[in-house]
């Protein structure tokens, strides 16, 4: 186990098996996404109070719970990264940030179309919506900090600290519809005796590990582009890139010769 | 059939959710494939040009 993971970090031996692995996951999570699509448009059946605009939850929470998964990923990875130098934890920060900021639009422009009709406005600045758009201004303030700072160690670290420091939000959003009196509904999962029937949980649930495995998809492919922006001049890259223009190479698209 | 796509009477805010959200997924994918393929070509390019070079 360890060695594997001693492996893993080896550029080139990560280069390879993610190749392998990225099918896999992604073809898992669409299938996962098919599934729950079927589930939540066509047998759950409407909702007493909401009608059919509820089905707009089965994409709007999962995404909300990425948004947030994802940051903390992002805080966690940059902090390993800011305090014992490691480049692959650097990697999946800044990979992890356009991803999660992608899932935080999703979040704020379902939940404004679900909005709409069932409370009348496109946008309130209550507790819960007004911190889940501060995710979304900490996500772009995090990818344009390391845009702006042309050496990448110190592109990572001061963008570390920030996303260190607006880990803060991630409860306060979680917690926002309990603390403060919100028109935003509280949440659709409560733990206990779960509000939620059956019909409904399910395509939720499914859509939720469907969408946390398209991370890992899209993470796996940003970090792959990582590694070879950072690995350009050395021989197994330049060997790559040969190989990947006569279609030899382990490559997403290219065919692959074993 | 038709009643399915009406969506009782919030086809637009449920569709455009769904729509909305394919787009977004299917870029995630798309742009860094893309990007992928480009760097490799770029290094490619750019080692060829080293070779004539010297």
């Amino acid at each position: 186990m360890w060695l594997w993971f001693h492996k893993l970090g080896s550029p080139k031996y990560f280069w390879t098996i993610s190749a392998r692995l990225i099918p896999w996951i992604g073809g898992l999570s669409a299938v996962l996404i098919a599934v729950s699509l079927y589930l939540g448009l066509f047998v759950a059946p409407p909702d007493y109070q909401q009608g059919e605009s509820y089905r707009i939850m089965f994409i709007h929470v999962p995404s909300a719970w990425n948004s947030m998964f994802i940051y903390v990923v992002m805080a966690v990875s940059a902090a390993i990264g800011l305090i014992w130098k490691m480049k692959v934890a650097d990697s999946v920060a800044s990979a992890s940030a356009v991803i999660g900021a992608s899932f935080t639009f999703l979040t704020l422009v379902t939940g404004s179309l679900w909005g709409k009709p069932m409370w009348g406005t496109w946008w309130v600045w209550d507790a819960r919506l007004t911190s889940e758009l501060i995710l979304l201004f900490l996500y772009l303030g995090f990818i344009a900090l390391q845009a702006s700072i042309e050496d990448r160690q110190k592109a990572s670290r001061a963008s570390a600290v920030l996303a260190i420091v607006g880990v803060i939000n991630v409860p306060i959003i979680y917690y926002s519809v309990i603390w403060w009196n919100t028109l935003h509904q509280p949440p659709s999962l409560t733990t206990g005796a779960s509000m939620i029937d059956k019909s409904m949980l399910l395509p939720l649930l499914l859509m939720a590990v469907a969408f946390k495995l398209f991370y890992l998809t899209v993470l796996l492919i940003r970090t792959r582009c990582e590694v070879l922006e950072r690995e350009r001049n050395s021989s197994w890259v330049q060997e790559l890139a040969r190989a990947a223009e006569q279609n030899l190479a382990p490559t997403l698209t290219g065919s692959r010769a074993e | 059939m038709s009643e399915f796509f009406h969506m009782g009477g919030y086809a637009f805010y449920v569709w455009g959710s769904y729509l909305l959200t394919f787009i977004v997924l299917l870029l995630n994918i798309i742009m860094p494939v893309r990007q992928e393929q480009k760097l490799l070509r770029e290094i490619a390019q750019r080692a060829r040009a080293k070779r004539s070079a010297s």
